[in-house]
């Protein structure tokens, strides 16, 4: 499974950040061979509008299952799930401990859009 | 003549000015209310409304029968209203501006139209001059259609006085767009010179001549004329900052009528800026 996490950072001990449509970087980390890579998502950083759905876009072409960020708005959530894509909202700050957290199920998927669309 | 009245900032009297300039214009002027997010044109004079029609947009919707899930109309559709995850296209309707394009990229022939409500709008008589306003529906964030449904109502023939919604975002661009002259309102404060600055910036931008007015002269400084003269920007008038001025606004009254004196100053004023737009117009 690949797992997307929010990030401003390059590795697992950076911060989770809370924005998902607007995140400067996705960390995709694969839960099988341990290893991740960093994609840049700063060209939604600055979109006017429609970034969840951009962000959204890309989290699947990047093949991941699963993202992790602080918020997600309606228009990302009704993307995201529309293609399978489970989302985890949480407060943990570094990405090494939210990872655990999902891997050991103390995290579960959200079942709505957490805020509104531009929080 | 479409003369357009706009500001970089919120408040510094655009509606006062377009509405009073309309009426001291008199009978066969049309008032453009663009700022249809906020219409308040209307708040000012005692009309009959003689027409009102709904705006709509036409919106995609997905045959899934005919759609191969190529993408191409979600690669195209530069404002999001479209998202291919690898199934069916998504729409998004209130992300959409209406282009239709995604209906002529797509070879499937799978794009139908649907329309979508945006808002309404609503012409009124009051003593021969026409004021038409659009009122964008609650929760629709979706300015220039309606706008540009607004200026649809204009009848070249007369005076056209437009009165734009503030800022310099795409609001501002579809009222100011393809009008014959710019008048900039300001207040001579910081904050109205910065947001003069960006409105300059704007109407330069859009190649429409323009020149400036500065309302509540006396409040602030003397940066806006030292700025106008630096830009050789054409300063017509001030509107001084007078207390009786903004009591006959808080009551919704038309200062040339209200307060002495001011419908000379309004009369002078829509000369001098009838002038500058004749004179823009040649050189166009």
């Amino acid at each position: 499974m690949k797992i997307a996490f929010t990030t401003a950072g390059v590795d697992l001990a950076s911060e989770i950040d809370s924005r998902f449509g607007r995140a400067p970087k996705f960390l995709i980390f694969d839960t099988e061979s341990r290893a991740f890579e960093v994609v840049d998502n700063s060209q939604n950083l600055n979109a006017a509008q429609g970034a969840g759905i951009q962000s959204a876009e890309t989290i699947v072409k990047l093949g991941a299952n699963a993202v992790v960020t602080g918020h997600c708005g309606p228009k990302a959530y009704r993307a995201l799930t529309s293609a399978g894509v489970k989302i985890y909202n949480t407060e943990i700050k570094s990405i090494e401990a939210a990872l655990q957290a999902v891997e050991s199920g103390a995290l579960t998927p959200a079942t709505d859009a957490d805020v509104e669309g531009h929080w | 003549m479409k003369i357009a009245i706009a500001s970089g900032k919120g408040g510094t009297g655009k509606t006062t000015l377009a509405v009073n300039l309309a009426f001291a214009a008199g009978a066969h002027t049309q008032l453009v209310d663009c700022d249809v997010e906020e219409p308040n044109s209307h708040l000012f004079i005692q009309a009959k409304r003689v027409a009102k029609e709904v705006v709509t947009l036409p919106v995609p919707l997905i045959n899934e029968e005919l759609c191969i899930r190529c993408g191409k109309c979600a690669r195209f559709c530069e404002f999001s209203a479209l998202a291919a995850l690898g199934s069916i296209p998504m729409v998004f309707p209130e992300m959409c501006h209406g282009c239709g394009g995604c209906m002529r990229i797509c070879e499937q022939g799978a794009i139908s139209e649907v329309r979508r409500r945006i808002g309404t709008v609503e012409s009124f008589d009051s003593n021969g001059v026409t004021l038409v306003h659009g009122c964008l529906d609650i929760g629709v964030a979706m300015a220039p259609p309606l706008i540009n449904a607004v200026k649809k109502q204009i009848n070249a023939s007369g005076l056209v006085i437009l009165d734009a919604p503030p800022g310099t975002t795409c609001p501002a661009v579809a009222a100011v767009k393809g009008a014959d002259y710019v008048v900039l309102v300001t207040e001579p404060t910081p904050f109205g010179l910065n947001d003069l600055k960006l409105a300059v910036a704007m109407t330069r931008e859009l190649g429409v001549p323009f020149g400036v007015v500065i309302n509540r002269a006396g409040v602030g400084d003397d940066k806006v004329q030292r700025y106008c003269e630096n830009e050789s920007i054409h300063l017509f008038d001030e509107i001084p900052d007078d207390r009786r001025v903004a009591e006959a606004y808080s009551r919704g009254e038309l200062i040339i009528d209200a307060v002495p004196g001011y419908r000379e100053l309004f009369v002078r004023l829509l000369d001098k800026i009838s002038e500058a737009a004749a004179a823009g117009k040649a050189e166009l």
